[in-house]
């Protein structure tokens, strides 16, 4: 009796790893930087280059940071997304990766401007800092400043009911 | 003819190793850019190093790494930079750890199970019953019959 099941117990364990396996993207590497305070910068703002934006200047809040360009054509499959994110009052952030500002400021006039702050990293070195290998990539910070997520390509409709607006609204209720 | 060979040569100067000019303070900063752009993976094409890949992101972070052993960086203190952003999956080494141990081990305990299997397999097989004496006796006498 055990000679057959075995084989069988075997396989049902294999079947189990194999499930869980499929269902994840191996390309999809997690962000070491979970749980951990966003990383520093200064950036130019794209309206007004002679300001800056650092993540303490948002302390208190909760925000997302968007990495987009204009040369991404995966951000344009985003964007109705970003504008209803826009729509729901969240604080959103846009990192300007590798762009230039005209080219950013004709795509955001086609789009529309989801963004509260546009900031511009041109040459890639605070998108090396937050560890981004991929455009879009978009980031939920908390109010202590603190990275608590980070999804990796577009965003989808699916995506925010389901993972980021009840993550937004728990940060909320949570103390700065 | 000559436009078709001309052609083909362009083709094969493409495949070549993403080629940066950069100058050295010494031959150990050299030597140290050489180890650390195949140490490290590219993110965008996951199967290369960055030594490897013509991918912008590489690109960046050769310049990265150039960048940091001019201003007297170590390697592992680049290395280490390079983990805290990107993750362990960024060396193209996996490191030994309690998560990884799995990874490294499988092979050799595989290869451990199937010799252990194989002998007790051929064990098996050479174990002779212990004989029956009274069957015994019963097949001499059915063979001495004829």
């Amino acid at each position: 009796m055990l000679k057959f099941l075995i084989p069988l117990i075997l396989f049902l364990v294999m079947a189990v790893f194999l499930a869980i396996g499929l269902q994840r993207d191996p390309s999809h590497i997690p962000s070491p930087l979970i749980n951990k305070p966003a990383p520093v910068f200064s950036a130019p703002k794209l309206t007004a280059p002679q300001e800056s934006l650092s993540p303490k200047d948002l302390h208190g809040q909760v925000w997302l940071l968007n990495v987009w360009a204009s040369w991404c054509s995966t951000c344009r499959e985003e964007h109705p997304v970003l504008n209803l994110l826009a729509q729901q009052q969240v604080t959103l952030i846009g990192l300007n990766y590798k762009d230039k500002a005209e080219d950013a400021f004709a795509w955001l006039q086609q789009g529309g401007d989801p963004y509260r702050i546009s900031i511009m990293d041109n040459n890639g070195k605070i998108g090396i800092d937050w560890g981004v290998y991929g455009v879009p990539e978009t980031f939920v910070i908390d109010k202590k400043g603190i990275v608590r997520y980070k999804h990796i390509g577009a965003l989808t409709f699916e995506s925010i009911q389901q993972t980021l607006l009840p993550l937004i609204a728990q940060l909320q209720s949570e103390t700065p | 003819m000559k436009l078709l060979r001309i052609l083909v040569f362009f083709l094969y100067s493409t495949l070549t190793q993403a080629i940066d000019t950069h100058q050295f303070h010494n031959a150990q900063q050299q030597a140290d850019y050489q180890s650390l752009i195949t140490e490290l993976r590219c993110l965008v094409c996951q199967n290369q190093t960055i030594g490897d890949s013509n991918a912008p992101l590489a690109a960046d972070l050769r310049e990265q790494i150039y960048q940091m052993l001019q201003t007297g960086k170590t390697k592992a203190e680049i290395l280490q930079f390079m983990t805290e952003r990107y993750g362990d999956f960024v060396l193209y080494k996996p490191p030994f750890n309690s998560v990884t141990s799995l990874l490294w081990l499988a092979p050799v305990l595989f290869l451990l199970t199937g010799i252990i299997v194989v002998f007790v397999i051929i064990r098996r097989k050479n174990q002779t019953t212990a004989i029956d004496e009274q069957k015994l006796a019963q097949a001499r006498a059915l063979l001495n019959k004829e």
